[in-house]
C-alpha cells in the first residue's frame, strides 16, 4: 500500500496570544496537489511554513516519505538533512519572486544553483541543463544571461519556478505563486503550472485566495478562517456544493465576468 | 615569569598586553586545528588604522620572540610605508631582528602577495586580511553565511564562479580567488593574486590569517591541500606574461606593469623585490 508523501499531523502555531493555525491535519498522496484557500490573515501562509520546515509548530508534525530513507519528521531532522531536502526533494515557490530569486546573478547561475549545490560542476553541462528549463518555462534563451532584475513579474515567476524544478523535487509547495500577476500573465502561468505537474507526476501544497487558480490546479481543497480549517474535500465537490456558510460566501463572492 | 618588559618601560614587549596574546594564540591554535575555520577573536585598537593590516600585527606581536627575524612586505615589496612602518614598529617593541631576505625570516608578515622563494619548513607566514569571509559579496548574513560553512553549503560560490564565465567567458576572478582548505572549509585566501594560490597548496610553512576590523583569525597548517575552486571544463589557471622583468629578467614571476613616460612607455618588472634584487645579484656574479 502507498504512504502518504506528506502528512500533517495536529499543526499549531501561535504567535504569542494569537493562534495562527489550529489543529491542522491532512495527507497528500504522491501526485496530488492539494489547495489552501482563505482570507488574507486565515493562516495559509503559516500553515506551508510550517509543512516546508521553515517555521517550527508549537505542536504537531510533519511526517515526509523520502524517496529512500523512509518516513522522517520534518521538524525532528538535523538542520542539514532538513536543508538537503529542501533544495533536492523540495521546492518552494514564494509569492514574490524577489524572494525565491538571487536578484544579483542571470537566470542561468539562478537555475543552476541547485545543480551546483549538490556537486555540478562542469559548467557546460550546468548551462545545457539551464537552457533546458528556460524554455520548458517558456522564457527565451537569449535572456538567459539577464538578472531576473530585468524580468517582467510573470517571468520572474517562470524563472523561480524552473529554478525549483530542475533539481526534480518530489514535492513543491506555491505560496500564492499567481499572485500580483494581470490575468493573461496569470492564465499562462497556470498552463505552465498544470504541464509541469501532469509532466514530472509533481505533488504540490499551493496556497491561494483566488478559487479559480484553486479549481484550475488543484484536485483536493481545504478552506481556512480564522487558523482553522473548516471545510475539505474535493476540489470540484467543495466550489461547486460549499456546506460551511464562509466557504458559500466565499464561493458566491467570485466576481462573474 | 620572564620579563616581558622592555628597558624602556612604555609598552609590554610585543605592544600587546600578556592576556591578550594567551588570547590570540588560543585563537590561532583553534584556527590551525580547524583548517580554514574562522576563528572569532577580541581584536584590540592598534597604533594604526584599519585595513592598514591590524589583524595581521596582533597575529604577529602574538606569536614573535626575541630570536625571530622579522621580514614584512606590502604587494610584495620591502620598502613600501607599510611595510617599512611594521617593521620598525616590531624593531622598537619586540626587539627583533629584522631582513628582507625570505629565507633568512621566520616571520613574514605579508600583504597581497606571497613571496616568489619557496618557503620552508618551520617559517609562519601571517597574511592581512581585509574580509576574511568569502562568501560576504553572495550572502551578506552573518547568521546565514556560518550556517552555510557549518553544513559546508558552498553551491552558491560555485554560482559567483558560473555568473563570471557567463558574464566574460572564463572565471574573470584574479585576486582573493576562493579556495577549499583541506577539502573542508572555503576561504578567502586575502587579497592575493590567483597567480599565489598554489603557492599555498601543501605549502610547508604555517600560514596564520589576521583580520583586525572583522576580528577572526584562520590558518592553514603546513602540508595542508588548498584547491582552487573551479569547473571540470574551466579549470583554474593563474595568470602569464609575454614580457619578462626589466630588471631581472624573470619569467616565472608575478610581474607589475608600470607605465613610465606620458607616451605610454610601458615596463614589467617583478612585485617581490627581494626576489628580484637576488636574482640581480646572482646575475652579476
Amino acid at each position: 500500500m502507498t504512504k502518504p508523501l506528506l502528512s500533517a499531523q495536529g499543526i499549531t502555531k501561535r504567535f504569542g496570544d494569537r493562534v495562527a493555525c489550529r489543529g491542522v491535519s491532512f495527507d497528500l498522496w504522491p501526485g496530488e496537489v492539494l489547495g489552501i484557500v482563505g482570507e488574507s490573515g486565515s493562516g495559509k501562509t503559516t500553515l506551508l511554513n510550517c509543512l516546508a520546515g521553515r517555521l517550527v509548530p508549537d505542536e504537531g508534525a510533519v511526517l515526509y516519505e523520502t524517496a529512500s530513507a523512509g518516513t522522517v519528521d520534518v521538524h525532528r531532522l538535523s538542520e542539514a538533512r532538513r536543508r538537503l531536502l529542501a533544495r533536492t526533494e523540495w521546492g518552494f515557490v514564494n509569492q514574490d519572486a524577489r524572494e525565491g530569486l538571487r536578484m544579483g546573478v542571470s537566470a542561468g547561475a539562478n537555475i543552476g544553483e541547485r545543480l551546483m549545490a549538490i556537486g555540478a560542476r562542469h559548467y557546460g553541462d550546468i548551462r545545457r541543463t539551464a537552457s533546458d528549463w528556460m524554455q520548458r518555462v517558456e522564457l527565451g534563451l537569449d535572456r538567459i544571461d539577464d538578472r531576473p532584475t530585468a524580468y517582467s513579474g510573470g517571468m520572474r515567476q517562470r524563472l523561480q519556478i524552473a529554478r525549483n524544478l530542475v533539481s526534480n523535487p518530489r514535492l513543491v509547495f506555491m505560496d500564492e505563486p499567481t499572485g500580483g500577476l494581470d490575468v493573461s500573465v496569470q492564465a499562462r502561468l497556470l498552463d505552465l503550472l498544470r504541464g509541469l505537474v501532469d509532466r514530472f507526476h509533481l505533488s504540490a501544497v499551493l496556497v491561494t485566495h483566488d478559487l479559480g487558480v484553486a479549481r484550475l490546479l488543484t484536485h483536493r481543497l481545504m478552506v481556512m478562517q480564522g487558523g482553522e480549517v473548516i471545510e475539505a474535500g474535493l476540489t470540484d465537490q467543495v466550489l461547486d456544493d460549499p456546506q460551511h456558510a464562509y466557504t458559500q460566501m466565499l464561493v458566491a463572492s467570485i466576481l462573474p465576468v | 615569569m620572564p620579563d616581558t618588559t622592555l628597558d624602556q618601560g612604555a609598552y609590554n614587549y610585543a605592544y600587546l598586553d600578556e592576556q591578550t596574546k594567551r588570547m590570540i594564540r588560543r585563537a590561532i591554535l583553534k584556527a590551525v586545528a580547524v583548517p580554514g575555520y574562522q576563528v572569532p577573536f577580541g581584536g584590540r585598537e592598534m597604533p594604526l588604522p584599519y585595513g592598514w593590516g591590524t589583524g595581521g600585527i596582533q597575529v604577529t606581536a602574538a606569536i614573535i620572540g626575541r630570536d625571530d627575524t622579522l621580514k614584512v612586505i606590502d604587494q610584495g615589496a620591502d620598502d613600501t610605508t607599510n611595510a617599512v612602518s611594521i617593521r620598525r614598529f616590531f624593531a622598537r617593541v619586540a626587539d627583533v631582528a629584522t631582513t628582507t631576505r625570505t629565507q633568512d625570516a621566520t616571520v613574514i608578515q605579508t600583504r597581497h602577495r606571497v613571496p616568489e622563494t619557496p618557503l620552508k619548513e618551520g617559517q609562519i607566514l601571517v597574511f592581512q586580511v581585509p574580509i576574511p569571509e568569502p562568501l560576504r559579496m553572495l550572502e551578506p548574513r552573518e547568521t546565514e553565511t556560518r550556517t552555510l560553512h557549518a553544513l559546508s553549503e558552498y553551491g552558491v560560490m560555485q554560482v559567483s564562479l558560473y555568473e563570471s564565465i557567463a558574464r566574460h567567458g572564463r572565471i574573470a576572478k584574479t585576486y582573493n580567488y576562493p579556495v577549499l582548505v583541506n577539502g573542508r572549509y572555503i576561504m578567502s585566501p586575502s587579497p592575493i593574486p590567483k597567480f599565489d594560490n598554489p603557492k599555498l597548496d601543501c605549502n610547508p610553512a604555517l600560514q596564520l590569517y589576521g583580520a583586525g576590523r572583522e576580528k577572526r583569525i584562520y590558518a592553514v597548517p603546513p602540508f595542508t591541500p588548498v584547491k582552487s575552486l573551479d569547473f571540470d571544463d574551466h579549470p583554474f589557471e593563474v595568470e602569464h606574461w609575454k614580457e619578462s622583468c626589466a630588471l631581472c629578467g624573470s619569467r616565472e614571476t608575478f610581474l607589475d606593469e608600470m607605465i613610465v613616460d606620458d607616451e605610454g612607455t610601458r615596463r614589467f618588472i617583478c612585485s617581490d623585490t627581494d626576489y628580484c634584487q637576488e636574482r640581480q645579484a646572482d646575475s652579476v656574479k
